[in-house]
C-alpha cells in the first residue's frame, strides 16, 4: 500500500495489528476536520501483519505518548506528497497525566491537583512506576 | 539545595562520609555543639511518630539549632485542607531545613519539589524511611566494623516492612553480603524486590519460615514488628502478629558475636529477657539514629 494519496500529513506505520482503532481514539483523531484512513491487518514484511493510520493533515503528535502506547510505531511525515521524515519511537523516560496511580496510599489519591507522573524503571520489560509511591503501572 | 527522599539518592561514598561524621560526633560531641547555631529545623509530622520526631529534634538541639513544627495532622493546616506543597512553601520561610513524616506515600517528594529549603523524608506511609536505613547502616558499621562480608537475617514482616526493603537495597550495594529472609508465608518479601535487587545483582539469599535453621549463619539479625497500621484487615493482623518472637532459647544456637537490631518500637517480637544480652543492639541503634541525623542535617545544610 502506498502513501502517495496524502499530500501533507502523517502516516503512522507498523502499528500492531488490531490496535489502530485504539490509537485513533487515544489521539482524538475523530475530532480532526480532515481525511483519516485506517488500514487494518495490512501485509507487512517486518511483522507479518500491521495496522496503518493515514492522517491527511499536518498535526502535532505527542510522540512520548505514542511511544508509550507502542514503541514499534513508525511516524512518517509527508510534505507535498513526499516522505520527508521518518521518526522511530522509543519508550519515554516518563509520562505525565496518561495513567493514574491506583495505590490508595499514594499522595496523588488525596491531592487531586498533582500531576500523575510515571517513570520508566525497566526499559527491557517496559515497566513504569509512579514517581511518588513507586507502584507499578498496570 | 539538596533533599533526602530515598536512600538510593546517596552514593556509597556519601553514606560512608555520613557514617564517618556520625562517628566523629560520637567521639567529639563538643566540636559540634555550635554548628547549627541560628538554624531552625521544622518537624512537619502529619502522622505521629514520637521516636523519629524526638530523634530529629534532639539532633538539631545538639547541633545548637532550634526546632519548630507539629506532631500530628490535626494540629496543622492540613486539617483545613491545605496541600503539602503550600504548607512547605510557607514553612520554607520559617525554617532552614524540614523533616517530614506523612501517611501518604510520595508526600515528602512533593514537598521537596515545592520547598526552597532541604527536605528530609522522615517516613512516608509504608514506602520509604531513609534516616532509619542510615541509622541501621551506622549501627551495623559500628558493631561489625564493616558493611561488607556479612550475612544478614531479616525477620518478621518482610512484605509491608519498609525498613527491611530499604535496608536490603542499601546493603546490596556492598560486597559479599548475603541475606536470610525469614517470615511467615503471608508476609514474604515482595517478588519485585527479590527480582530487581537480589537476583539482578546476583546476591545470595535464602527464604525460609524457620528462624532456628538459619540462626547459626547470621552476623546480623534484623527483627521487625508486624504493624497493625499496614493491614486493611484486623483478622489478618491478629493471626500474624505473633509469628516470630525472639526469646533467649531461640538465641541458643546463635553466634556469640551476633548483633540483634530492631527499628523500634517493639511490641512483643523481642522478649525483654534479651535486653541485657550483649548481642542486643536495638537501644544503641535508637541512640545512633540521633547521631546519623545530626550528620545528615550538617550535610544538607552544607555546614562544614
Amino acid at each position: 500500500m502506498n502513501i502517495d494519496s496524502i499530500r501533507n500529513g502523517i502516516v503512522l506505520d507498523h502499528i500492531k495489528p488490531g490496535k489502530a482503532m485504539e490509537i485513533y481514539r487515544f489521539l482524538g483523531l475523530d475530532a480532526l476536520d480532515c481525511s483519516v484512513a485506517i488500514i487494518q491487518k495490512a501485509p507487512s514484511k517486518k511483522q507479518g501483519r500491521k495496522d496503518i493510520i493515514k492522517i491527511d493533515s499536518e498535526m502535532s503528535l505527542d510522540l512520548n505518548i505514542l511511544g508509550f502506547i507502542d514503541p514499534e510505531i513508525t511516524v512518517n511525515v509527508i510534505k507535498d506528497g513526499e516522505l520527508v521524515e521518518k521518526k522511530h519511537l522509543h519508550l519515554p523516560k516518563q509520562i505525565k497525566d496518561v495513567l493514574k496511580c491506583k495505590n490508595p496510599r499514594c499522595i496523588t489519591s488525596v491531592e487531586q491537583e498533582l500531576p500523575h507522573i510515571f517513570v520508566l524503571t525497566d526499559p527491557k520489560k517496559a515497566v513504569y512506576r509512579c514517581m511518588y509511591c513507586e507502584t507499578k503501572a498496570e | 539545595m539538596r533533599s533526602l527522599i530515598d536512600i538510593q539518592e546517596l552514593s556509597v561514598q556519601e553514606i560512608d562520609e555520613l557514617i564517618a561524621t556520625a562517628n566523629d560526633i560520637i567521639a567529639r560531641p563538643e566540636a559540634y555543639r555550635e554548628k547549627c547555631r541560628y538554624k531552625k529545623l521544622a518537624t512537619l509530622f502529619f502522622e505521629p511518630s514520637t521516636r523519629t520526631r524526638l530523634s530529629f529534634e534532639a539532633a538539631m538541639y545538639e547541633l545548637g539549632g532550634q526546632v519548630l513544627g507539629f506532631s500530628e495532622a490535626q494540629s496543622s493546616s492540613a486539617a483545613k485542607g491545605e496541600s503539602v506543597s503550600d504548607t512547605v512553601r510557607v514553612v520554607s520561610g520559617y525554617a532552614d531545613i524540614i523533616a517530614m513524616r506523612h501517611p501518604k506515600e510520595g508526600a515528602p517528594l512533593v514537598a521537596s519539589r515545592a520547598a526552597t529549603v532541604p527536605v528530609i523524608n522522615a517516613g512516608d506511609g509504608g514506602h520509604l524511611h531513609p534516616t532509619q536505613t542510615l541509622t541501621d547502616l551506622l549501627t551495623i558499621s559500628r558493631e561489625k566494623g564493616r558493611l561488607n562480608n556479612l550475612t544478614i537475617g531479616v525477620c518478621g514482616d518482610l512484605k509491608f516492612g519498609r525498613t527491611v526493603h530499604s535496608l536490603i537495597a542499601a546493603m546490596a550495594r556492598y560486597e559479599n553480603v548475603r541475606f536470610a529472609l525469614i517470615s511467615p508465608e503471608e508476609l514474604k518479601l515482595p517478588s519485585y524486590i527479590k527480582k530487581e535487587i537480589l537476583q539482578e545483582k546476583h546476591i545470595e539469599y535464602v527464604q525460609t519460615t524457620d528462624l532456628a535453621a538459619v540462626m547459626p549463619t547470621l552476623d546480623i539479625l534484623y527483627m521487625t514488628r508486624v504493624q497493625r497500621e499496614r493491614f486493611f484487615n484486623e483478622e489478618d493482623y491478629l493471626r500474624l502478629k505473633d509469628s516470630y518472637i525472639l526469646t533467649p532459647e531461640k538465641l541458643q544456637n546463635a553466634r556469640s558475636d551476633l548483633s540483634i537490631l530492631h527499628p523500634l518500637p517493639r511490641v512483643n517480637e523481642i522478649s525483654t529477657a534479651i535486653d541485657d544480652d550483649p548481642r542486643a543492639c536495638y537501644f544503641k541503634q535508637a541512640l545512633y539514629g540521633k547521631y546519623i541525623r545530626m550528620a545528615l542535617i550538617l550535610k544538607l545544610l552544607e555546614v562544614a
